[in-house]
């Protein structure tokens, strides 16, 4: 979808495949996915916990908790390989190439060290400067995620910062080496909804600033909705649509986006009840056959139940969906 | 060690009861099937427990009973090595006693005192546990102190105090008949901590869940219910610790009698047959220590490997 | 700080006062000092004069006044079965089981450590797999056994090293130490491993469960993802964050090693405490024990606040907003 693309995207995964063997056979957690990112776009991965959202992130930053293992496709970045790198290859990209941004950053910093040395041996692992060069690029960042006071607070511990002031600190991780992409997984979801709005925000503007694309995994619609530039729904380890994230939200052409988007309460539009999806998303050891959907959906039909859906174009949108197959007709057959 | 159990505790303590028996189900029998070591281990645990229970009917001779000792075979060695005799399979001591079957006999005590000890330690745990997780404030508090200090103690200097009193309060005659019960009293008394740690935390998690307070509501004394559904809870760990604390007990036990504070030699303990044994190792008689020290470790290292299976069998997160 | 310190002196006070409780019940009521004193033939006024004489006549809590107020002094009376005072006898028997005591100590913390941060780090590779075999073995064999096991090899069937006894001693002062003359040293071998070598195990498995937990956090993962160095992820991260429960487990072992040498002084015939207490309890002497018990129990006080203060040290979630972390522990 994207080999005919004049510029070559940021980044680019195709058809990756994460598996996780366990004695009871191999489960697949992300199936067959392929997306891209552009220099500075904000691309959103919507879908319920256990979709493979976050086991995609980590695939793309080589840091799948084992026995979990990419089994099958690439991950280019500026054109190169870097799904195959060795381990010291790919480490040298984490951090200067592609920052991460994790989820409760009550406990992503290591508590025994002040942010101020995390920063300063960060900056110093991938760029050559001084210490004390170093030391003040850490202040400096500080500054701009917006931590008051930021000469004296570089020396204090993770344990006396609150949760929103800890997760600036962690952009400020992220950002220290100027990385072109930075994958943000859940980055609010252990905040208050008070702090949310100021973290994306915050995110979102000191990426376009450092011209940084950012992969932004969330379950939350609405955060995507405010910042992402483009978004992929994802199901059961699979993209179920992925597109432009107004036509997305407008006009969603998958039955579970189309759920999906009915279970956001909408505030400029009277709906009557929210609608919701029958049944839950099926657990890895037991995905049906066919579209993983079908036994949800409220449009099923025979093919279905047999013959698994790859993402089709649908106008500005691509969607895993028979519905959207060429001739419809011609699948129902089937 | 201590640390493991408590962190499978931990992970275990959560669960509802139907998840445990899902886990019983497959997990634990699958990881059990898969594990040739493990499977080895529950084999020579086994046969040790039939041993130890049948060993009027499996030793060749009663070495307790004075007629039916020849004191010409006394100091014979094992039946392979020149000079022994294939009546005595590990040779004998210099009593004429057979080897073979003072360890079956010696094993019978180790195993009672073991076993003896984990039910007293795990009896007494689980009910201050949960004592001190459902009473609170400064019940709990309390308990948890004394367990606290208790634990900085180890078990042995705690297990030889207790015996060092007994030994004093009681005349001679009494404390050698009452020596098994006294050991198993010390060894119990000193290990119940592990237990009532766990058993409190878990009670601490259920006694805020709402069938308890449902409980009070329809009259029923919350204590029971919670009985009832904490103890499930908690059979996973609390079973892990048990079969780590069986292997300390008997090493513990053999310790004390090694140390000859323990059972009399009358009566002897795999511990006692080592303390005698150890006397006639630099006259060259290796035989009459190292095969009751041989089945001491042996017992020891298949319970301490049934253990080390089940914590990691219960606790998926470390696999 | 000060008052976390005042807070840990306190119940460090507590702690003794209930241990000098138990040795004093151990004095007064268990068996009877007269009748082990005088033997089974005395009379009435014999008897009544040597209580009048030991103040067993006096009431209870001036007994254990007298009791606290002496044993603090370090006076525990006279053993019963040696007939000398009992800070004499255990003066004399101090510089033994510390200086063994302090080797096995070192010896389980410079190997054990290490070895639980390998198995930790490398938990596929074969060395691993030994290692962890090794110290269940470790952990099942018994103590003495290991010291009748390494006597019977290195000192009945090669002749190398000796099986009893301190070796030639020098003196210092009131101290005596092994470690100036080559028998003094040689001696120390066999009975320094013994009793190090279920420490060692203990603290490999902590080390090693410890590291595998910490290896798991959030943090350590973050550390990656920023592109850190394994070698700062392992050792500047994961290490520290080790060390700060270790500390206190590793505390507590090295006060179990004091009294572990109870059996290893056993088997090796080490004129140290532990010999002397075992004695004691066989013998039933009172005095001695209680004096044993109390000294044994200010050596893991002293060792507990020591740890807390280093456990101060090293975790600043301790050290700033002590009030809300004060009553951890």
């Amino acid at each position: 979808m994207t080999s005919t693309r004049a510029n070559r995207p940021l980044l680019e995964v195709r058809n990756l495949r994460v598996e996780f063997p366990t004695r009871r056979g191999t489960l697949v957690a992300v199936d067959d996915v392929s997306f891209h990112i552009d220099a500075g776009e904000v691309l959103g991965v919507v879908g319920e916990s256990g979709a493979g959202k976050s086991l995609t992130g980590a695939a793309i930053i080589g840091l799948l908790e084992p026995p979990g293992r990419i089994a099958g496709g690439e991950v280019r970045l500026e054109d190169k390989r870097i799904d195959n790198l060795s381990a010291e290859h790919l480490r040298r990209i984490r951090g200067r190439q592609i920052g991460a941004v994790f989820q409760d950053p009550l406990t992503s910093l290591d508590p025994l060290f002040t942010v101020g040395q995390q920063l300063v041996e960060t900056i110093m692992t991938h760029l050559d400067l001084s210490e004390a060069q170093a030391r003040s690029r850490a202040i400096e960042l500080l500054r701009e995620v917006g931590i008051p006071g930021a000469e004296r607070r570089i020396d204090h511990y993770p344990h006396q910062f609150s949760g929103g002031m800890r997760q600036r600190v962690v952009i400020a991780l992220a950002l220290c080496a100027q990385p072109r992409l930075i994958i943000a997984d859940e980055p609010t979801t252990a905040l208050d909804v008070s702090i949310q709005a100021q973290i994306i925000t915050l995110l979102k503007r000191l990426c376009r600033e450092h011209g940084a694309a950012v992969m932004l995994v969330t379950h939350d619609m609405g955060v995507i909705a405010e910042t992402a530039d483009r978004v992929a729904v994802m199901y059961a380890g699979r993209i179920a649509e992925i597109g432009p994230v107004g036509e997305v939200i407008r006009k969603p052409r998958h039955p579970y986006t189309i759920g999906l988007m009915g279970s956001i309460p909408k505030l400029d539009r009277a709906v009557a009840r929210l609608v919701q999806i029958e049944g839950a998303m099926p657990r890895l050891t037991a995905i049906p056959t066919g579209c993983a959907f079908n036994p949800r959906c409220p449009k099923v039909f025979e093919r279905c139940r047999h013959e698994r859906p790859d993402l089709m174009p649908v106008e500005t949108n691509h969607a895993a969906c028979w519905l959207h197959a060429p001739t419809l007709t011609e699948a129902t057959r089937g | 060690m201590a640390d493991a159990t408590e962190m499978s505790a931990r992970s275990a303590g959560g669960t509802a009861p139907a998840a445990l028996q899902r886990a019983f189900d497959s997990d634990i029998f699958y990881s059990f099937r898969n594990s040739p070591i493990t499977m080895l281990a529950a084999v020579v645990t086994l046969l040790g427990f039939v041993g130890a229970i049948f060993a009027p009917w499996l030793a060749t001779q009663n070495p307790f009973d004075l007629r039916t000792l020849n004191l010409m075979d006394a100091s014979l060695p094992p039946a392979w090595v020149e000079g022994g005799e294939a009546k005595y399979l590990f040779g004998t001591d210099n009593q004429g006693r057979d080897v073979f079957s003072t360890i079956l006999y010696g094993s019978r005590i180790s195993l009672l005192v073991g076993v003896g000890s984990v039910l007293l330690a795990l009896v007494l745990g689980v009910g201050l546990g949960l004592l001190s997780g459902y009473a609170g404030g400064s019940i709990d508090a309390f308990i948890m102190r004394v367990a606290d200090v208790q634990l900085s103690f180890p078990a042995i200097l705690i297990a030889l105090l207790i015996d060092g009193i007994t030994r004093a309060i009681l005349p001679r005659e009494a404390h050698d008949a009452a020596a098994v019960y006294v050991l198993i009293l010390s060894i119990g008394a000193s290990g119940w901590v592990q237990y009532a740690r766990t058993v409190r935390g878990s009670t601490m998690v259920e006694k805020n869940k709402e069938y308890v307070q449902a409980a009070r509501v329809i009259g029923r004394h919350p204590f029971a219910i919670m009985l009832r559904h904490v103890l499930p809870n908690v059979m996973g760990p609390v079973l892990v610790i048990a079969t780590i604390h069986l292997a300390v007990a008997i090493i513990t036990e053999a310790t004390l009698s090694f140390l000859g504070v323990g059972v009399p030699p009358t009566q002897p303990s795999l511990g006692t047959l080592i303390r005698i044994g150890n006397n006639f190792l630099f006259s060259g008689e290796w035989w009459i220590t190292v095969f009751p020290g041989a089945a001491l470790v042996i017992m020891v290292l298949a319970v301490n490997l049934l253990g080390d299976w089940l914590r990691d069998a219960l606790n998926p997160k470390l696999r | 700080m000060i008052a976390y310190i005042i807070q840990r002196l306190l119940q460090s006070v507590l702690v003794m006062a209930a241990v000098g409780f138990v040795a004093f019940s151990l004095f007064a009521y268990v068996g009877d000092p007269i009748t082990i004193m005088l033997g089974q033939d005395y009379n009435e006024t014999e008897r009544a004069r040597l209580a009048a004489q030991l103040g067993l006549d006096r009431p209870f809590y001036v007994q254990f006044a007298n009791f606290v107020a002496n044993a603090v002094q370090g006076d525990f009376g006279i053993s019963y079965r040696l007939a000398r005072p009992v800070n004499a006898v255990i003066r004399e028997r101090l510089p033994a089981t510390l200086e063994l005591s302090l080797i096995a100590a070192f010896l389980a913390l410079a190997v054990g450590v290490p070895m639980g941060v390998y198995t930790g780090l490398k938990r596929d590779s074969w060395l691993s797999r030994f290692f962890l075999t090794v110290s269940l073995i470790g952990v099942s064999l018994p103590t003495f056994l290991i010291g009748i096991l390494l006597i019977l090899v290195f000192a009945v069937i090669l002749g190398w090293l000796p099986s009893f006894g301190r070796g030639e001693t020098v003196q210092l002062g009131w101290w005596t130490t092994g470690f100036f003359t080559k028998s003094g040293l040689k001696a120390l071998i066999l009975p320094s491993i013994t009793l190090c070598l279920f420490q060692l195990t203990l603290i490999m498995r902590l080390v090693r469960s410890e590291m595998l937990e910490v290896l798991r956090t959030d943090y350590i993962k973050f550390a990656r993802a920023r592109g850190l160095r394994d070698r700062a992820v392992h050792f500047r991260h994961a290490l520290r964050n080790t060390l700060v429960p270790v500390i206190t487990i590793a505390g507590l072992q090295l006060g179990a090693i004091i009294a572990f040498a109870i059996i290893t002084e056993t088997v090796f015939q080490w004129p140290g405490m532990g010999l002397l207490f075992i004695q004691s309890v066989s013998a039933t002497d009172i005095p001695v024990m209680a004096a044993y018990l109390c000294l044994i129990s200010f050596v893991f006080v002293v060792i507990n606040f020591v740890v807390d203060l280093l456990y101060y040290a090293v975790d600043p979630r301790l050290r700033v907003d002590r009030g809300a972390v004060g009553g951890h522990g």
